[in-house]
């Protein structure tokens, strides 16, 4: 089995194609949708957590590049600038995955970008604007 | 008993024993009150959080030809200054946004932008564009005036933050069924989440409870360089009620704060932005506390389980001028980061950075430690406990148009 947090971007040619779908049908993909967005005549956005056997995982992998999905890992797409976090913690309580959390001993905060869900809670409420979303 | 006096003879020669606010706790358990106060010359504070009632005052220089910014219109990147002085005097707020910020129109509002981010970005060295307008006089012709200004070509540049430094901070919940956007962060339906904005046991107006030493006139760290007390806050509040210890379980006293602003530093003033609630200052300041005896030592060494603070709805409550409390929790259980509050386990999240905090006691006590910060005797004391001084409600009344 393999479990993993992916983000796909949909060029406009595709948004209206049952994409997801056939992961589950041909591949025998679970999947749980943690956020999608399609903007008229843009481009469409999901992000996912798919998980099944690992041999279907690549299947399914290669079916969504040559459809023209990009997929691309999902920790790579919200940052903390560390220049930026001042280390308050307001953020914390927010978070729904404990992917942000106070170091007891320091009293900074630290962000497990594996933990994220980029649900992106965090970035509107940070009061230095340090999380930075790249997707 | 010490001096202030003999304490910056210490400084001067190099051999004066300095401690944080979280040292000094150790060391009192370790060897006792009596022991620690023989030993222990300074002990240094520091907090580091959102502090609206701050800005600075600019003199820019006078253009040629001349122009009389009073009662005229300044604009620093767009946001706007307050005018209503001499020719080229201008003052900054922390919270003031530029006129075409959409504010809380589309809900909850941004807020990217504002005077809290120009003072950091001037103090980081980078040049600002002024626009401003004037109506023009015989000795001040000039109406129109665009120029990049920069920090280090202006006359005179002092940040003079009126309230700053807040002795103790509630905690904020939310009782109502929606989240709210406050000053002290998004607030989730349900006490969701509980936020609290202090740096606790390193705090400084919580290590100097009564007012013992910090004074009008104390020398202070203030946003990376120094600084000065320059009177006792706006709503400086010393009837608040005290535990034993001294230590007010509300918010109480605070402190006004000026300085130079060419000497501060850009990571120790930063431009903040509150989502749906708008712009502000996180302002950093330490408080270097001398000890005079025992019982100066006894106030600094309060820990951060004997500081106590009050739980309010913000939803309903605090906006409302409705007093009243939900419940009293102490710092050490804050920053377990869970509470409970009417029954129910909430995940807490401080506005307050407790590490930065740290960096400035330390900061502190190395400027200190090598001679370069010599403290100052308070020219007044803040008006304390027994003084009368008040912090009253708007007493509003009705206005008759008939007699205008």
């Amino acid at each position: 089995m393999i479990c993993k947090k992916i983000v796909l971007h949909f060029p406009r040619r595709l948004v209206d194609q049952p994409i997801v779908y056939k992961l589950v049908k041909e591949f025998d993909l679970q999947f749980n949708i943690l956020k999608a967005s399609v903007t008229p005549q843009e481009e469409g956005l999901m992000v996912l957590e798919l998980s099944g056997k690992k041999e279907n995982y690549a299947l399914g992998m290669e079916y969504l590049q040559s459809c023209g999905v990009k997929v691309q890992p999902l920790s790579q797409d919200i940052t903390c600038n560390e220049e930026k976090c001042t280390n308050c913690g307001v953020c914390v309580p927010i978070c729904p995955t404990d992917a942000l959390y106070v170091d007891t001993k320091s009293r900074k905060i630290i962000f497990d970008s594996k933990k994220c869900i980029a649900c992106e809670l965090c970035v509107k409420i940070c009061p230095p604007r340090a999380m930075e979303v790249r997707f | 008993m010490k001096t202030i006096k003999e304490i910056n003879e210490k400084i001067k020669k190099g051999e004066a024993v300095v401690v944080t606010a979280e040292e000094i706790i150790e060391l009192v358990d370790k060897k006792g009150l009596k022991k620690a106060a023989q030993e222990v010359d300074v002990v240094t504070t520091g907090t580091f959080g959102p502090m609206c009632s701050s800005g600075a005052y600019f003199n820019i220089g006078h253009s040629k030809p001349r122009i009389k910014l009073g009662g005229g219109v300044c604009k620093f990147n767009d946001v706007p200054l307050y005018t209503g002085f001499a020719a080229v005097d201008v003052y900054l707020g922390a919270t003031a946004v530029p006129d075409d910020d959409p504010r809380n129109k589309v809900f909850p509002g941004e807020f990217k932008y504002g005077g809290g981010h120009v003072i950091q970005e001037l103090v980081a060295g980078k040049d600002v564009r002024l626009e401003a307008t004037a109506y023009g006089t015989d000795c001040y012709p000039r109406k129109r005036l665009e120029t990049y200004i920069n920090l280090k070509d202006l006359n005179e540049a002092v940040l003079f933050n009126i309230r700053n430094c807040y002795q103790n901070y509630n905690v904020a919940v939310n009782l109502s069924d929606k989240t709210i956007y406050t000053y002290m962060g998004m607030l989730k339906p349900q006490i969701g989440n509980a936020n609290y904005c202090s740096a606790g046991q390193l705090s400084p107006l919580l290590k100097d409870p009564c007012y013992k030493t910090i004074g009008i006139g104390t020398k202070i760290f203030l946003g990376g360089g120094i600084g000065y007390v320059a009177w006792q806050g706006t709503q400086h509040n010393p009837a608040t009620k005290r535990k034993d210890n001294g230590v007010p379980n509300a918010p109480a006293g605070t402190i006004a704060v000026i300085g130079d602003l060419k000497q501060m530093k850009a990571e120790w003033l930063v431009g903040t932005s509150m989502l749906g609630y708008g712009v502000t200052l996180t302002v950093g300041i330490g408080v270097p506390i001398p000890v005079l005896g025992e019982e100066t030592i006894r106030y600094a060494a309060a820990k951060d389980e004997e500081i106590y603070t009050q739980i309010v709805d913000y939803s309903e409550s605090y906006p409302q001028m409705v007093p009243g409390s939900l419940g009293e929790v102490n710092y050490a259980q804050l920053k377990t980061g869970k509470i409970i509050v009417q029954g129910k386990e909430v995940p807490t999240g401080n506005l307050s950075s407790y590490s930065r905090a740290r960096e400035i006691a330390e900061e502190l006590k190395s400027w200190i430690k090598k001679g370069d910060f010599l403290l100052t005797e308070p020219v007044v004391p803040l008006p304390g406990a027994e003084s009368g001084y008040a912090f009253k409600p708007l007493k509003e009344r009705p206005i008759n148009y008939k007699e205008i």
